[in-house]
């Protein structure tokens, strides 16, 4: 069986070099490769133009799209806590409850929920505290109907401050979860 | 669920054995003691050709100055500048109050090859109390230099000397546009500084191996925590523990460099795992719903201290690394306790100690319970012991810039070092070795 195979595949090799050497033969091959070249070309400007729909449809969507409207609730996307506590506050939750609902009703949009603590206190426990202030927005989310592969979350600590100086309103800037979606 | 990968990077984020000379650590002291023993060492002689490679015998005084315990007779005051013993009057030294004198010579011995020769005199006895030859190349100059530094402090205090060692440590600079993290290698004395690794995302956490020849920290390169081995000689790196989600961080060795604690996190609890870098295993050592995190091994490597809230408030524990016994307390001195750093010995526990607006270190005597501030900043952390156990080493603020510092454990001492340029962080000082070149 299988030397038949071999042996026709050879057989085959052979016809074709066989016929590469005639004439006639190449200005076949000339002509199918112009035809190929107008398919391709007009292949490319189908691909163009339903690029070009797909855009403006989803510029389209992207005006509907309330994550988009600075005036919506979801225009907030930091929830901010107290010194060296996890929980959300309650003038966060409707924020945290918005974004569940928005989650829920597009099950293809993600989130990353990034953790942050102010600079008191140690380095890897500040980590470990922005980790449980992502996931405590997390778990929300979840409570509320998000799917898990929506959500990720990391934590950065003190590492990445989002306002300088040494000062109660500089650190309360800094105990935060920012709500990033993904583009 | 634990994860791991191995994997080998190549020279994106790693550039080794890159000495940078724009950035010097400059180095003030802040408090010395009174009692401190008056030295004089005489500018050394070159023999060689050209100029000489550097100043030995200024590195061997500046040493001995930063240490705190010797009073260093001025350069400008010497009438006398022997560079043999046939050639000192130890009359005139007398006559300056001068109680130690050191002098020596740089030899070029063949292109290349030196010999950094220094004698050490008690001056009122009139004897020699050293005299050594040390061999090397024009490029380890300065580290015979430290360990000429080594002998004479220790020949003068009774205490091994720690001049011959290195620091590791954070450099962040952020600006509005872009923002580099640099995590740096340097002499003791802060000269000599070499670029472990780069990163525009943050660095942290750096945990020497007990041989002095691995460093391992925590990058956040790939958008988060993970945990990085690197060699330093060959910046050849690993990464050895990255969970799908969340927190891999707080890399510490047990003293016989086989095991590695960490830290990591299954949703918001945080626990300390042991990781066997041989079999690559992951054993859990706390199961608590808090936060458990910044491990160091005891001494005996059975033991593991570290941080955590269980109990409200950050305060450190201790649990027995095999068997699941309640982990204890060990700390009760104000409402925060945390990131200890054990001795060399094992006695003492140096901490990040405070409450919500002024964090300072702070040892306890784990024999006695004895408690001690040694630092006076609002904003002090990451303390690390020199391998000596006479000095810690720590991050402070200086007019709202980072900068490390240094206090002996008797709290007398201090004295700074700070970088030109941008926040300077999370020192970890090197075991005592021969390969941390």
């Amino acid at each position: 069986m299988f030397t038949i195979r071999s042996f026709l595949i050879v057989a085959l090799s052979a016809a074709v070099l066989a016929g590469c050497q005639t004439r006639p033969a190449v200005d076949e091959d000339e002509a199918a490769r112009r035809e190929a070249e107008r398919a391709a070309a007009m292949q490319a400007e189908a691909d163009r133009q339903r690029a070009e729909a797909e855009r403006i449809r989803e510029q389209e969507a992207m005006r509907a799209d309330p994550l988009n409207d600075p005036t919506s609730i979801l225009a907030q996307r930091i929830v901010y806590f107290d010194f060296d506590r996890s929980e959300v506050k309650p003038e966060f939750m409707a924020v945290v409850q918005a974004h569940a609902q928005y989650l829920s009703r597009n099950p293809n949009a993600r989130v990353t929920l990034e953790g942050h603590t102010d600079e008191r206190g140690s380095r890897e426990y500040n980590v470990a505290l922005g980790n449980r202030r992502a996931q405590a927005v997390r778990r929300m989310l979840m409570f509320h109907g998000v799917a898990d592969r929506q959500v990720e979350t990391v934590s950065y600590g003190e590492e990445k401050p989002a306002a300088r100086g040494q000062n109660e309103d500089a650190w309360a800037r800094n105990r935060r979860v920012e709500i990033l979606y993904a583009r | 669920m634990i994860r791991m990968k191995k994997w080998m990077t190549g020279a994106l984020l790693v550039l080794l054995a890159a000495p940078l000379h724009a950035q010097v650590l400059r180095i003030e002291i802040t408090q010395g003691v009174s009692g401190a023993l008056p030295v004089a060492v005489v500018p050394f002689a070159w023999d060689g050709a050209g100029a000489q490679p550097i100043d030995a015998s200024a590195v061997i005084a500046a040493n001995l100055q930063r240490s705190g315990r010797f009073r260093l007779f001025p350069e400008a005051d010497m009438v006398d500048r022997p560079t043999e013993a046939a050639r000192v009057n130890f009359q005139t030294w007398r006559a300056f109050g001068v109680d130690n004198l050191v002098i020596g010579r740089v030899r070029q011995t063949s292109p290349g090859n030196h010999a950094l020769q220094f004698q050490l005199f008690d001056v009122l006895r009139g004897q020699q109390l050293l005299g050594y030859s040390i061999p090397t190349s024009a490029t380890n100059l300065r580290r015979a230099a430290h360990i000429a530094s080594d002998m004479i402090y220790e020949q003068l205090t009774g205490e091994r000397g720690a001049f011959a060692t290195r620091i590791a440590f954070i450099n962040a600079t952020r600006t509005a546009e872009v923002s580099s993290y640099v995590l740096f290698v340097a002499d003791a004395d802060g000269e000599n500084q070499q670029v472990v690794v780069r990163s525009p995302e943050p660095l942290m956490s750096p945990a020497w191996s007990p041989d002095g020849r691995r460093l391992a920290y925590v990058s956040f390169e790939n958008r988060r925590p993970e945990v990085f081995v690197q060699e330093l000689a060959t910046g050849t790196r690993e990464r050895v523990s990255a969970l799908g989600e969340g927190v891999n961080g707080a890399p510490a060795w047990s003293a016989d460099g086989r095991r590695l604690a960490l830290a990591l996190n299954e949703g918001a609890r945080v626990n300390i795992y042991v990781l066997d870098m041989e079999t690559r295993r992951h054993t859990r050592v706390t199961n608590g719903s808090a936060i458990d995190t910044e491990p160091v091994f005891s001494a005996d490597g059975r033991f593991i201290y570290f941080t955590s809230d269980r109990g409200g408030q950050p305060q450190i524990y201790r649990a027995a690394v095999d068997g699941d016994s309640r982990a204890q307390r060990v700390t009760f001195e104000g409402n925060y306790n945390a990131r200890p750093a054990l001795s060399p010995d094992g006695r003492l526990l140096a901490v990040v100690n405070g409450n919500d607006r002024r964090f300072r270190i702070g040892l306890y005597d784990l024999e006695t319970g004895a408690f001690r501030l040694l630092s006076d900043g609002r904003f002090d952390e990451s303390p690390s012991f020199a391998p000596n156990g006479r000095l810690v080493i720590y991050a402070t603020e200086d007019r709202g810039t980072g900068v490390l510092a240094t206090v002996s454990v008797d709290g007398r001492v201090r004295q700074r070092l700070g970088l030109a340029q941008g926040d300077v962080r999370e020192p970890a000082w090197s075991p005592y070795t021969d390969a941390t070149r």
